[in-house]
């Protein structure tokens, strides 16, 4: 099992969300997040006070996904997320150990 | 007596009672006994105005201004000078601004309001009357609500002790005496013939040079100017701004003392000189390279009602057009340009808008009085001399502020030590100095 997790802007979460469930992903976990990497600030300005903001919002996406979906997960978010600029995010993928279902106790792909 | 000397300064005398603010009830033969209900409804109403703009008005203009960590205590600090201010004023404040006895300088008499009955009345600028009670409380107001502008410069850093005991000295050596100066018959500032219909120097010129004073004495805050403090809440600045518009138009419609024409022309000002002003902070915004922007928008509001203050009934919609968007552009290069330049931490640009604001008014209300700009001066007015009147009661309420400031401060210090300690301001005052979380 592959655990995803995928940085992108945050217009663009409805689009990954109806993505990922036509290729078969059940569940996911959304969180909002600040960070940056090339894509600068913005100014604010505040009678004349000028800050920049070093850090921007995005959305994480958090995916669990079987060995056979996850490249498939990782190349559907790459595809719907992009808009070819600066700032579009990243995925990493982690070895998942073991995933629970709580309600059952199903452990390993039953439980995606 | 006061009637009088009114009556022999001609012409000009008469446009010179209307264009101020009121004086003492004296006891003449021409006054009728019993107040106009018209004229005492209305008054009340502008009185309870005034309130709103305290609170929530300032409340949430300022609240929403500084970091979320002092929210509580910015609110805090100012409903309680303006509550200290309310009871001050009824115990030697109203006396020693509008007492019965007195000289160019200060009055006295009426403390605690002995005397005042339900019954008794104070003269307006014509032959009517309001009650006495009524124009206690109008006048109540205006002295918390201006020292309550005073703390907009020393928000963030100051001990909730430090401000009562601030407030209760200010008052008692600053405002009182110039209101009584501006505003009572014997004032030395009424008699030179300076306008001032609601208050441009007795309440924002007074109060901006206070805060300025006050803000250099105690100190920048920690972090400033390099730590980024932007406002916490702009949603609540710009609800305080609509309170504080709305409420103003009994602050300077009130100024009339009457439900009349000089009330009515107050009320028309008070809608454009604001909105001219409004447009013209964020037009000044966008020549300057930047977006047009809520806080400017709220800024422009405050300036151009500033400016409108001692105008109000003293000049015609199209001057206080004019004046409206020139005090707006004047304080939106003072407060973006010359703040950050001189490197003063006046917290929430009490001097620069209001202080600022307030000198623009005062000197241009000499202008826009004049008939020429369709003002309500007579034929025989003349802008020039006028300007000198207008500036020497500029000049000399800011050397009265900056002086008397410097105790009030002195003696806050003394008896409370004055600033938070490192770690107060750090982790914030409302946790400091209240106990509270403003938000949960």
């Amino acid at each position: 099992m592959k655990f995803i997790i995928a940085i992108i802007k945050p217009f663009k979460l409805d689009e990954v969300r109806e993505a990922l469930g036509a290729i078969g992903v059940a569940g996911m976990t959304v969180s909002e997040v600040k960070g940056f990497g090339r894509q600068k600030g913005q100014t604010e300005i505040y009678r004349g006070a000028e800050y920049s903001t070093n850090m921007l919002p995005k959305v994480k996406i958090e995916v669990a996904a079987s060995d056979a979906l996850a490249a498939q997960v990782v190349e559907t978010i790459q595809q719907t997320a992009s808009t070819d600029s600066i700032g579009d995010g990243k995925i990493f993928v982690f070895d998942l150990a073991s995933t629970t279902r709580i309600r059952t106790g199903e452990t390993g792909d039953n439980a995606l | 007596m006061i009637r009088k000397m009114l009556c022999g300064a001609g012409a000009l005398g008469a446009s010179l009672v209307a264009a101020t603010a009121a004086f003492a009830q004296d006891a003449a033969g021409a006054v009728p006994a019993v107040a106009n209900p018209g004229n005492n409804a209305w008054m009340m109403t502008a009185t309870v105005l005034v309130l709103l703009m305290i609170l929530p008005g300032l409340a949430l203009f300022y609240g929403g201004l500084t970091r979320s960590k002092n929210m509580i205590a910015t609110m805090t600090q100012i409903g309680s000078v303006a509550a200290l201010a309310m009871l001050v004023w009824v115990m030697w404040g109203y006396g020693l601004a509008f007492g019965p006895e007195g000289n160019q300088y200060i009055s006295w008499g009426k403390f605690f309001l002995s005397g005042i009955t339900p019954d008794s009345t104070a003269a307006t600028f014509t032959d009517e009357v309001i009650s006495e009670y009524v124009f206690v409380s109008f006048q109540m107001t205006f002295a918390a609500i201006t020292i309550a502008l005073v703390l907009g410069s020393v928000v963030e850093r100051m001990k909730f002790s430090a401000v009562l005991v601030f407030a209760l000295v200010w008052l008692t050596i600053v405002y009182f005496p110039i209101a009584h100066m501006v505003w009572e018959a014997r004032g030395v500032f009424f008699v030179m013939g300076a306008l001032d219909f609601a208050g441009g120097t007795v309440v924002h010129i007074n109060a901006g040079v206070s805060a300025l004073v006050a803000a250099l004495i105690l100190g920048k805050r920690r972090g400033y100017p390099h730590e980024p403090m932007p406002p916490h809440s702009l949603t609540l600045t710009m609800v305080g701004t609509g309170l504080l518009w709305v409420g103003w138009f009994g602050f300077n419609a009130g100024s009339a003392l009457e439900a009349n024409g000089s009330a009515a022309l107050a009320l028309i000002n008070t809608f454009v000189a604001t909105a001219s002003a409004a447009l013209f902070w964020m037009l000044a915004e966008r020549v300057s390279g930047h977006k047009p922007s809520a806080l400017g928008f709220c800024s422009g509001v405050i300036a151009g009602l500033v400016a409108i203050t001692p105008a109000a009934g003293n000049a015609g919609p199209l001057g206080a057009i004019v004046l409206g968007a020139l005090a707006s552009v004047v304080c939106f290069f003072a407060v973006s340009k010359l703040k950050p330049k001189l490197g003063y931490d006046d917290s929430l640009d009490a001097f620069g808008i209001h202080g600022i604001g307030g000198i623009v008014g005062a000197v241009g209300t000499g202008i826009v009085f004049s008939p020429a700009f369709g003002g309500p001066g007579g034929d025989d007015f003349e802008i020039g001399a006028q300007l000198v009147t207008q500036v020497s009661a500029v000049l000399a309420t800011i050397a009265i502020s900056a002086i008397g400031t410097t105790v009030a401060i002195y003696v806050a210090k003394a008896l409370t030590g004055l600033r938070v300690s490192h770690e107060v301001e750090v982790e914030g005052l409302d946790i400091g100095e209240h106990g509270e979380r403003a938000y949960n």
